[in-house]
C-alpha cells in the first residue's frame, strides 16, 4: 500500500518503542527549557534594554499634564487706575470623554444652569467638534448660589467639572468698549496655526480687538502647569504637582480713565465721538465713540441676537468713530486755512465784505448770514464762508491743503488699534491722479470750508486742534512716550493770530458763545463746524428731516487759551450743527478735565433725563424696549425717532 | 534517606514535598500579586483564590494515593463522557443563541472543555499504551488518534475558544509525538497547516482575525485590541530588573492594565517585581516541568511515561502561551497564567495535572522500593 509506504512500515519492538520514547521525551524536555529560556530573554530585553522607553510610555499614561490659563496682565490709564482687569468667576466645564450619558448630563445642567436652548445646543456641537479628552466649556460667570447647587451634584454626573477661573472685567463697561476692544475664547483658526494646547484649554481667552489684540503678546502671560496622576478612565487619583502661572505684564495707556468715561457717558444717546489730547505731551486722554458695546458681554461670549442687534445698528457700535469714521470738517478747516492765508502773506487786518456770498462766475457760493466786513480773527469767530472763499482762491487750495497736513490732518498714527482710516485732504496733483481733471476754483471754494472732496477722522481733527494750540508737531499717542516734537512751520505770531480767532468762537459774539467754560478764568477756544450728509437742493440744508440725512455737528477746541492744556474734537453725527450738538459736550468734557466734580453735577442731572447711565439704558435697549431717542442737551427741540 | 526511621510519620514522608513546596510557592508568589492587584486587599480575589487552591490541593493529594490503573481504567469513558458534555454545550450555545462554554450543574460551573486537555492526555496514553508495538508505524496508530483531537478541538473552536482549542490540539499531538509515530509525519502535517492557514483564516470570527492582526502589528491599533498587548509590554518594560515596588504599580492600579488579575497578572507581576519577579516564576515553573518529565522518564509503565510527559506538556503550554502572550510574541488568546492567574477552572486542571503526576510518580517510587 502506498500510505504504508508513506509510514515507512517497520516493526518495532518493545525496547525500540521504549528507546524512541527516551529520545522524544528528552527533546520535549529541551524544547521546554530552550522556551523558558527565550521568555526569560524577551522578559530581560523588555525590562533592561526598552526600560527607559517603556517607564516613559508609563509615566506618560499615569500623569494628566493640564493647563492653567494665565491671567491676562492689567491695563491701566494714567494714574494706574484699571481699565480693565481680571475678576474671579466660577465656571463649569465638561470633559467630554467622560460623559457617561450625554443627553441626561445635558438636561441636568441646563436644569441646574437655567441655560437656554440655543446654548444647550451650542454645548451639544461642541461636544460632538472637541478632541474628547479637552473640556468643552458649558458657563462662565456663574453666580454662587448656581456654582454652589451644581458642585453638590458634580459627584452624579461625571465628566461635569466645577472650576474656578479668571475673567476679564473692565469696570467702565461701554465707555472702553471700543478703544481697548474685548477677549474672547481663541478660534479654531488660532489653534490650527499655533497647535498650541493653551488656545483650547476653557477659561483661556484672547484679545479679539482693539488694544487687547494688538497688545495680546505682553498681556497674555505664561501659562501654569497642573501634573495629576489619572486612571485610564480619566479619574482624578491625586494632585502632584502645581506649577503657578505668571500673570501677564501690566500695560499703562495714557488714557484717563474717570475722562473716558466721562465722555463717553457725556456724549449720551448720541452717535459720536470725542478725543482729548494733552497739548504738553500729545498724550491721548479720551477716545470715546458712542454708540458703543459692553466688552464685559463679550467676554463669556455673546449671544447672537445680542452679536446681530450690534451689527445691525445704523449708529454702528462696533466703530470706533474717532478713529475709523470720516466726515467732512466743515468750519473746523477755517483755523487751518487761516495759517495758511497767513503762511501766505495774507495781512490779518485785510477785510472782505461779506454780503451773504461768494460769486464765482455765475455761480454763487453762500455764507451763513451777511457778515459785512470780515477780518481774519473775526472771520474764525463768526464762520464767515465769503471771507474763506476770497481768501483762499487768492492763495489756492495746494498751500491749505499742505497747511492741513503739516497739522496732522489726512495722516495715520501709530496707534494700538485694529484699523483706522487716514481721510483725504485732497490737492491738484491728487484730482489728477484720481480723477484725471483738473483743480477747479469751485473745487478750492469747497475745499477750503471743509466740504468737496475733504474727509478726516475726528481723532484728526484734535491733533490738529492741538498741535495749534502748542505749536508743535505733536505725535498723538496711547501708550509709552514720543521723543520731543518739533514747532510746526507757522510762526508763533501766526498762530497767536488763529489762536485768537478761535477765542472769539466761544465768546459772546462767536458761533459757540453759549459754550464758554463756566470758570472766570479758564477760556476755551474752538471752532465749530457743519457737515453736509448729502448735497441738499433748496433752502432745507440738512436741518430737519430723516436722522440720516442731518448734518453732522463738529467742534474743535483748546483750552485754557492764554496757555493751552488740552486739546479736543467732538464730532455728533446728524447733531445738525457744530454750535448746537457738538460745543456743549466739548464744554463738559473740558470742564471736567478742571473741576470734575461740577462736570459730573451737570451729567447727572443730565443722566437722569435720558434714563439712566449707560448701563441701564444699554441694558432696557437690549431688552427690546424702543430705541430711545437721541436727545440733545441744551436744545429744547425735541427730535422724533426715526 | 528515605529509610530514616522514625520523628516523621511514613505517610507523611511519602508526599512529594519538592513538587508541593514549589506549587506553594508559585502560587503563594500569585496571591501576593492578586492581593496588590486588588489595590492592597484580601478581597476580591486573594482570598478566594487561597480558599480554591486549599481545596484543589486537598483533592491532588488525595489523588496522588490513587493506583494509575484506576486513571487508566476511567481514560476512555471520561473522555467519552466529556465529548458528550462538550456536544451538549455547544447545543445550548446553538440554542440559546450566543457561544457558551460552561454547563451549570448547579453547584459548580463546568467548563468541558477544561477537562479535555486533561482527557486527551489520558485517552490518546491509554490507547498507545494498548496498541502493540509493531502496529505504532501502522495505519491503525493513527487515524483513531486523529479523530479522537479533532472532534473535540473542531468543537471548542466552534465556542469560539481559540486558545482552548489549540492546546488541546497540541496536548493531544504530544501524546502521539511522544508514543514513536514516524517524525516525517509531523513534517508533513506541519506543511499542512502551513497549506491550510488561509483556509482556516476564512473561518475565523471577526474578533479572532483582529487579534492575530492586531498582533502582528500592535501599534497599528493602541487604543482598541492592541492596547491590551501595548499596555502589558509598557506594565513589563516599566518594573526594570527590581520592578516597582509591592503595591507601587501604576499600570495596573490605574487601570490601564487590562484583566490584571487573569490573563495579564504576569504582566501586574512584573511591574512591581521587575525581572527577578519573572525569572522567579519561570524558574518555578521550569523546575516544575522537570519534575514532571523525570516522573514520565521514571514511571513503570507506558501509559505512566506517556500520561505524565503529556500532562506536564500540558502545563507547560498554559504557561509558554500566556507568557508569550503576555510579552507580546502570542497573540491574545485568553489563555491564563496557571495557579497564579485568578480564577478556578484553570487551577483545577492543573491541580488535577498534578494529582495525576504524583500518583505516577508514587507509584514509581512503590515500584522501586519494592514493597507496597
Amino acid at each position: 500500500m502506498k500510505l504504508d509506504r508513506l509510514l515507512g512500515k517497520r516493526s518495532l519492538s518493545e525496547a525500540q518503542v521504549q528507546m524512541s520514547f527516551t529520545r522524544r521525551g528528552f527533546v520535549l524536555g529541551a524544547a521546554q527549557i530552550g522556551l523558558c529560556g527565550v521568555l526569560a530573554g524577551r522578559m530581560a530585553w523588555i525590562s533592561i534594554v526598552d526600560n527607559e522607553r517603556y517607564q516613559l510610555l508609563a509615566e506618560s499614561n499615569r500623569v494628566n499634564l493640564s493647563l492653567i490659563p494665565p491671567r491676562r496682565g492689567w491695563i491701566v490709564d494714567r494714574k494706574g487706575k484699571p481699565l480693565a482687569l481680571n475678576r474671579t468667576v466660577f465656571r463649569v466645564d465638561i470633559i467630554p470623554d467622560r460623559l457617561r450619558d450625554k443627553e441626561a448630563t445635558l438636561d441636568t445642567l441646563v436644569k441646574l444652569l437655567g441655560l437656554p436652548p440655543e446654548e444647550r445646543q451650542r454645548i451639544a456641537d461642541d461636544i460632538t467638534g472637541s478632541s474628547g479628552f479637552q473640556p468643552v466649556q458649558v458657563a462662565e460667570n456663574l453666580d454662587w448660589e448656581r456654582y454652589a447647587a451644581l458642585s453638590v451634584r458634580a459627584q452624579d454626573l461625571p465628566g461635569v467639572i466645577p472650576a474656578q477661573g479668571f475673567a476679564r472685567y473692565y469696570p467702565d463697561g461701554a465707555a472702553v468698549g471700543q478703544l481697548l476692544g474685548y477677549v474672547g475664547a481663541a478660534s479654531a483658526e488660532d489653534y490650527q496655526k499655533t497647535k498650541d494646547p493653551l488656545t483650547i484649554t476653557p477659561g483661556y481667552k484672547v484679545g479679539k480687538a482693539g488694544v487687547e489684540k494688538i497688545k495680546q503678546e505682553m498681556l497674555k502671560g505664561t501659562p501654569g502647569a497642573r501634573r495629576s496622576e489619572v486612571t485610564a478612565r480619566g479619574k482624578l487619583v491625586r494632585e502632584l504637582e502645581t506649577r503657578p502661572d505668571r500673570p501677564g505684564d501690566t500695560l499703562q495707556m495714557t488714557i484717563d480713565a474717570g475722562l473716558q468715561a466721562y465722555a463717553a457717558r457725556r456724549l449720551g444717546d448720541n452717535s459720536g465721538a470725542v478725543t482729548v489730547i494733552d497739548t504738553a505731551t500729545g498724550a491721548i486722554l479720551a477716545l470715546a465713540s458712542m454708540p458703543s458695546f459692553d466688552p464685559n458681554a463679550f467676554t463669556d461670549g455673546i449671544g447672537r441676537a445680542e452679536w446681530g442687534r450690534l451689527r445691525g445698528d445704523e449708529r454702528l457700535p462696533l466703530v470706533n468713530k474717532t478713529l475709523q469714521s470720516l466726515y467732512p470738517p466743515g468750519s473746523t478747516l477755517k483755523p487751518v486755512a487761516a495759517l495758511a492765508l497767513l503762511r501766505a502773506g495774507i495781512d490779518p487786518d485785510e477785510t472782505v465784505n461779506c454780503g451773504g456770498g461768494y460769486r464765482l462766475g455765475n455761480r454763487t457760493f453762500r455764507c451763513l448770514g451777511r457778515h459785512g466786513p470780515m477780518n481774519m480773527t473775526r472771520a474764525i469767530a463768526r464762520s464767515c464762508n465769503t471771507y474763506f472763499y476770497a481768501m483762499g482762491r487768492r492763495i489756492g487750495y495746494d498751500a491749505i491743503a499742505e497747511m492741513a497736513r503739516g497739522l496732522g490732518l489726512g495722516a495715520e498714527y501709530a496707534l494700538p488699534a485694529s484699523s483706522q482710516r487716514y481721510g483725504t485732504i485732497p490737492d491738484s496733483a491728487w484730482k489728477q491722479r484720481k480723477y484725471k481733471q483738473r483743480w477747479s476754483d469751485s473745487d478750492t471754494l469747497n475745499a477750503t470750508i471743509g466740504q468737496g472732496y475733504v474727509l478726516v477722522s475726528p481723532f484728526q481733527l484734535a491733533v490738529m486742534s492741538s498741535r495749534i494750540a502748542s505749536g508743535r508737531a505733536l505725535v498723538p499717542h496711547l501708550i509709552g512716550r514720543p521723543p520731543a516734537a518739533a514747532h510746526l512751520a507757522s510762526s508763533d505770531e501766526h498762530l497767536a493770530i488763529v489762536r485768537q480767532g478761535m477765542k472769539e468762537v466761544v465768546s459772546f459774539n462767536g458761533t459757540a458763545g453759549r459754550s464758554q467754560l463756566p470758570f472766570p478764568d479758564i477760556a476755551m477756544g474752538g471752532k465749530t463746524g457743519t457737515a453736509q450728509v448729502r448735497k441738499i437742493d433748496g433752502a432745507q440744508r440738512g436741518q430737519s428731516g430723516a436722522w440720516k440725512y442731518r448734518d453732522h455737528g463738529l467742534f474743535v477746541c483748546f483750552a485754557p487759551t492764554d496757555s493751552p492744556r488740552y486739546a479736543a474734537s467732538v464730532v455728533i453725527e446728524h447733531g445738525l450743527g457744530g454750535a448746537r450738538a457738538a460745543a456743549p459736550v466739548a464744554k463738559d468734557v473740558l470742564t471736567y478735565l478742571f473741576d470734575p466734580a461740577k462736570a459730573m453735577e451737570t451729567l447727572v442731572a443730565m443722566e437722569a433725563g435720558w434714563g439712566g447711565d449707560i448701563a441701564t439704558r444699554m441694558a432696557r435697549q437690549a431688552q427690546g424696549a424702543v430705541a430711545a431717542p437721541a436727545v440733545e442737551a441744551g436744545d429744547a427741540a425735541p427730535e422724533t425717532p426715526r | 534517606m528515605s529509610a530514616q526511621p522514625g520523628i516523621v510519620p511514613a505517610q507523611l514522608r511519602s508526599l512529594p514535598w519538592r513538587v508541593l513546596l514549589l506549587i506553594v510557592s508559585i502560587t503563594g508568589f500569585g496571591l501576593v500579586i492578586l492581593y496588590s492587584a486588588a489595590g492592597g486587599s484580601l478581597s476580591p480575589w486573594a482570598a478566594s483564590q487561597g480558599t480554591k487552591f486549599a481545596v484543589f490541593l486537598g483533592i491532588a493529594l488525595a489523588m496522588s494515593r490513587v493506583p494509575v490503573e484506576i486513571w487508566k481504567a476511567i481514560a476512555w469513558p471520561g473522555y467519552a463522557a466529556v465529548l458528550v458534555m462538550l456536544f451538549i454545550v455547544e447545543l445550548f450555545g446553538f440554542v440559546g443563541g450566543g457561544s457558551q462554554r460552561w454547563l451549570d450543574l448547579g453547584f459548580i460551573r463546568l467548563q468541558p472543555s477544561e477537562l479535555m486537555k486533561l482527557m486527551i492526555v489520558l485517552a490518546l496514553a491509554k490507547f498507545y499504551d494498548q496498541l502493540p508495538a509493531g502496529e505504532i508505524r501502522g495505519w491503525n496508530a493513527l487515524w483513531p488518534t486523529g479523530l479522537a483531537i479533532l472532534v473535540p478541538f473542531v468543537l471548542v473552536l466552534l465556542q469560539p475558544d481559540l486558545g482552548t482549542a489549540i492546546m488541546i490540539a497540541l496536548g493531544g499531538i504530544v501524546i502521539v509525538f511522544l508514543a514513536g509515530v514516524p517524525l516525517r509525519l509531523f513534517f508533513a502535517a506541519g506543511g499542512l497547516v502551513a497549506a491550510a492557514m488561509p483556509v482556516a483564516w476564512a473561518f475565523m470570527h471577526e474578533y479572532q482575525r483582529n487579534r492575530v492582526l492586531i498582533f502582528l502589528n500592535p501599534e497599528s491599533d493602541p487604543l482598541g485590541t492592541g492596547y491590551h498587548i501595548t499596555q502589558s509590554k509598557i506594565a513589563i518594560g516599566s518594573g526594570g530588573i527590581f520592578g516597582k515596588g509591592f503595591l507601587q504599580g501604576s499600570q495596573s492600579h490605574l487601570d490601564y492594565l487590562p484583566e490584571p488579575q487573569t490573563d495579564f497578572i504576569f504582566a501586574t507581576m512584573a511591574e512591581e517585581w521587575g525581572l527577578l519577579g519573572g525569572l522567579f516564576i519561570i524558574g518555578a515553573f521550569l523546575m516544575l516541568f522537570r519534575w514532571g518529565m523525570r516522573v514520565s522518564s521514571r514511571a513503570p509503565t507506558r501509559f505512566g511515561r506517556l500520561t505524565a510527559a503529556g500532562l506536564t506538556a500540558t502545563i507547560f503550554f498554559y504557561v509558554a502561551i500566556n507568557l508569550m502572550m503576555v510579552m507580546g510574541l502570542a497573540p491574545v488568546v485568553g489563555i491564563p497564567l496557571p495557579l497564579v492567574s485568578h480564577g478556578g477552572t484553570a487551577m483545577l486542571t492543573v491541580m488535577l495535572c498534578i494529582g495525576i503526576l504524583m500518583s505516577i510518580e508514587r507509584e514509581g517510587r512503590v515500584r522501586r522500593s519494592g514493597f507496597e
